[in-house]
């Protein structure tokens, strides 16, 4: 033991003055950029107490707002866990020409701006769009309405549940699903008692994941939404128009509503991590037992 | 049920595991697939269960002389693939939960079952535990028990001892080869360890390279290995090389460690004169390294403690060898030295 | 071998989980991205090159390359460093920091945008104290490049630290017991390992960067020349109905988030060949 403690003091970073110095910038950096903002949020949010701050959530704007962002987000939600689901079992089980290609486009809406994202809706469903014609003649407006919010956020949220679920799902292994199907499980079975409670934490977390930046989409929404007031305004659109209306502290006070999602998203990250180091902790004895 | 595999191949790329293999497994028997890693063991065991399937060649069940397309198939993995979320319990039971409702046993009978397969493999005290609570052997028993629990025709493991130590693996041998006895059940276990086909099954097949080099008793192949690759596979083994008897040049002689006696005076013309090197004993086993003074190569004798007392040599010595058997082959060019 | 001609396996469900992948696919994602490539090709050369050399265009897309160029830097060495301290020292709070860590990805741009204006303004918190130093940074380039900083964080961290994590600790002791001092054993042993991961984290906090709306038009103030950025024209040339022009700047953005791309799917390529050879 004592020889292995002089090893780490010979190792790069284990001298005290390095490290006190790299904690501490570290730290410094850390509470500059995120842990200041944080509080920030809330400091402003309450500046007025919690009379004011309850009464900017009541306000009939911002519920309107948060129904919009619940339909929007909880339709994305739905439809990209559909898909998460479906692309992370095909990727996992499966060996098949095109897979990298599927993994790529998988990728793609995470690299393009959500600005060039919302004029791509506008093109293709707005009034002088492609399809815009199609749509205004039977009277269904899909830019400048919901329909086109609901769309602009699904693409933009599109890769946050596959993305998780694929490298969890290729991680653990296909055994315990060929053990269910040669105990005679048929493919549902398998799925909803072998894979779906394996892989639950992920695929909560690629949820509520995909759930907070449904809710806080900016960019593509804002190019879509066309800034109705009470009818097409989202949580994050309804901020900005407090804020540049000076009403600091009502836009504060909506913030902190999905600030609050965002805390509960890193939980449940945490969560997720937590669990899964048991998993791994869990086959530590039989490793111990060979090597023993 | 009897399985019958006709020229079987199965590639991976440009890899070939499995070589236009084909093989009886008998009634009742319980077979062994031995071979080193890489030699297509695993694929073949995989092929049997329907997890992969063969490029080419066919695998069918027969049942008393007829083939039968359903069959029930338990496999046991190498890592055991219990369900990690699911108690000792659910794990055992899961194969007759998961049945259609019409052939689905009530919920007492599959308890019951449960209980009786717990028993037999003596862990019916950890029904409520979960995988992570067991031991490494303990897990293979669980297992081994889900796989039972559907009464599969077939039984396929899959190193089904590879990854514990060894104590306990000893132990899992015998009480395996007892479970058979027992349930008869047609079985066949992939393993890359000798002493284990040898002391378990009641056929051993040896692999290489996707091809069956031979197939036999354990006593057959172990008295009569059909190449040097099995001689070798089978056990230590000491290589003379040269010429023997015939004086042709390309042969080489193989000759196990309990079958070379030391003497220290010659008592014969076909004597090796070598030096004593190194000198152990395991338990009643003695085990003499020896320098062959005309060739400088190492050879292995194993005799019992009391004939190395008898003779009283010690390192450095003069001594003479003595081959009890021998087995020679024509020396093959492309394979190298084998060494286990 | 051509066409979807899966290899066999037991597992089921391929029809159908790539049903609903193919579809979804199509719909969601390639039907709305060929848009954009039609449109592009109704363009005409002229009006494109017209468009993209524009001053005020050309100035935007130096202030948006230049600005993720920086804060994609700045984190290249700040993550690096977060990175180390969290895999490496035991201190007070540290599983709270390292659970921050994701804290500007799950929060919306939006929300982002309005903390660091009110944090960094002359009467915030940070930009009091910013402003007695003489340093102006809400509604300048470099309130673009704190925004974008905060922005790609998470980015930069979680590439290098998992990298950090699975290094091998006998790799260091065999380094040590060779005689190899701190330093070396850093540079030699440590840094190699990092690059691809740290490069990987560079382009992507690059990509996300040069393509980030929300937060920076509340910190940089959008004044044309000054401080707008290539994201912030497409959506004024929109307003002015001027879709041609939002086309063309949008295209040009486009082609650089496909080569950011294309290079770290070459790096995770490389990465994963480099661990499988050792």
């Amino acid at each position: 033991m004592s020889q292995h403690k002089t090893h780490k003091l010979n190792r790069p970073g284990e001298g005290k003055l390095t490290k006190f110095v790299l904690i501490s910038v570290a730290l410094v950096f850390l509470s500059v950029f995120l842990v200041l903002p944080l509080i920030t949020v809330f400091y402003q949010a309450f500046k007025f107490g919690i009379q004011p701050y309850l009464g900017y959530l009541s306000d009939p704007m911002t519920i309107s707002a948060i129904q919009i962002t619940l339909i929007s987000a909880t339709t994305a939600v739905i439809l990209n866990t559909i898909f998460g689901i479906a692309a992370a079992w095909l990727i996992s089980k499966f060996e098949f020409p095109g897979k990298k290609i599927i993994l790529t486009l998988i990728d793609l809406p995470l690299t393009i701006s959500p600005v060039i994202i919302g004029i791509i809706f506008v093109f293709l469903v707005g009034v002088h769009g492609y399809w815009g014609e199609f749509f205004a003649s039977r009277g269904i407006k899909i830019i400048f309405a919901v329909p086109g919010i609901v769309l602009a956020t699904t693409f933009v949220t599109f890769s946050f549940v596959a993305r998780e679920l694929i490298p969890h799902m290729q991680g653990q292994g296909n055994e315990e699903e060929e053990a269910a199907i040669l105990l005679g499980a048929s493919g549902f079975k398998t799925f909803f008692l072998i894979t779906l409670p394996k892989i639950k934490w992920s695929l909560l977390y690629g949820i509520i994941l995909c759930n907070a930046r449904a809710c806080g989409e900016f960019g593509a929404v804002s190019v879509v939404s066309g800034h109705i007031r009470g009818l097409t305004n989202t949580l994050s659109l309804h901020i900005e128009i407090l804020y540049n209306e000076y009403n600091i502290v009502a836009a504060f006070a909506v913030a902190s509503i999905l600030t609050v999602l965002a805390l509960i998203t890193l939980i449940v990250k945490k969560l997720m991590e937590y669990s899964e180091s048991r998993d791994l902790e869990a086959l530590e004895p039989a490793i111990a037992e060979v090597k023993a | 049920m009897s399985i019958l595999i006709e020229n079987l191949t199965k590639k991976f790329g440009t890899f070939t595991a499995v070589d236009q293999l084909s093989l009886t497994v008998n009634d009742g028997e319980l077979l062994a697939l031995l071979g080193p890693s890489g030699c297509g063991k695993t694929t073949l065991l995989r092929m049997i269960a329907g997890l992969e399937n063969p490029d080419q060649g066919t695998i069918k069940f027969h049942e008393n002389e007829n083939q039968v397309t359903e069959n029930r198939i338990g496999f046991v993995f190498q890592h055991y693939a219990l369900f990690r979320h699911m108690t000792v319990f659910e794990n055992v039971a899961f194969g007759l939960k998961v049945k259609p409702r019409s052939i689905r046993p009530s919920k007492e009978a599959i308890r019951s079952k449960v209980f009786d397969l717990l028993k037999m493999v003596q862990l019916d005290w950890a029904v409520n535990r979960l995988p992570s609570e067991l031991s490494g052997g303990q897990r293979q028993r669980v297992a081994l028990a889900r796989a039972l629990a559907i009464e599969p025709k077939v039984l396929l493991l899959d190193e089904p001892f590879g990854a514990l130590d060894a104590k306990v693996r000893k132990e899992l041998r015998r009480w395996l080869r007892h479970l058979h006895d027992e349930l008869k059940i047609t079985s066949v276990f992939v393993t890359h360890d000798q002493e284990e086909a040898l002391e378990v099954s009641d056929r051993i097949v040896i692999m290489n390279q996707g091809k069956i080099l031979q197939q036999g008793t354990p006593e057959e192949v172990y008295a009569h290995p059909a190449n040097p690759f099995v001689f070798n596979f089978l056990g230590n083994v000491n290589l003379f090389h040269g010429r023997i008897e015939n004086g042709e040049a390309n042969q080489v002689g193989f000759v196990r460690p309990h079958d070379i006696s030391i003497e220290v005076t010659p008592n014969g013309l076909d004597r090796f004169e070598a030096v004593v090197d190194r000198v152990f004993s395991i338990g009643n086993l003695t085990r003499v390294e020896l320098k062959l003074t005309e060739s400088g190569r190492f050879v292995d004798s194993e005799i019992s403690k009391e004939t190395f007392d008898k003779l009283q040599i010690k390192t450095g010595d003069k001594v003479f060898i003595k081959l009890n058997k021998i087995k020679v082959f024509q020396a093959d060019q492309n394979q190298p030295e084998y060494s286990i | 071998m051509f066409g979807l001609k899966k290899s066999f396996s037991v597992h089921k469900g391929f029809g159908l989980t790539l049903g609903i992948t193919l579809f979804y696919l199509g719909l969601m994602l390639i039907i709305p991205l060929s848009t954009l490539f039609f449109k592009t090709f109704s363009l005409t050369w002229e009006s494109f090159w017209a468009t993209v050399t524009d001053e005020r265009v050309m100035k935007a897309y130096q202030v948006s390359f230049g600005t993720a160029f920086l804060a994609a830097g700045v984190n290249l060495i700040f993550g690096t460093l977060i990175a180390w301290v969290l895999v490496r020292y035991q201190f007070f709070g540290k599983r709270i920091l390292d659970a921050l860590i994701d804290f500007p990805f799950a929060l919306p741009t939006a929300v982002a945008g309005i903390c660091l204006t009110t944090l960094f303004a002359g009467s915030g918190w940070v930009g009091h104290y910013l402003e007695l130093a003489g340093i102006q940074v809400v509604f300048t380039q470099w309130g673009i490049v704190i925004a974008l900083i905060f922005i790609t964080l998470p980015f930069s961290v979680r590439s290098i630290q998992p990298v950090l994590e699975d290094l091998n600790p006998e790799v260091e002791e065999a380094a040590i017991s060779l005689g190899a001092n701190r330093w070396q054993l850093f540079s030699r042993i440590i840094v190699p390992e990092l690059l691809p991961a740290a490069f990987a984290g560079f382009t992507l906090s690059f990509a996300r960067a040069l393509g980030e709306y929300g937060s920076v038009v509340f910190i940089s103030g959008n004044l044309p020349f000054k401080t707008e950025i290539a994201p912030l024209l497409i959506v004024t040339k929109l307003e002015q109905y001027d879709y041609t022009g939002a086309t063309s700047i949008a295209v040009v953005l486009l082609i650089f988030s496909f080569i950011t791309l294309i290079i770290l799917n070459s790096l995770q390529s490389l990465n994963r060949t480099w661990k499988s050879r050792n």
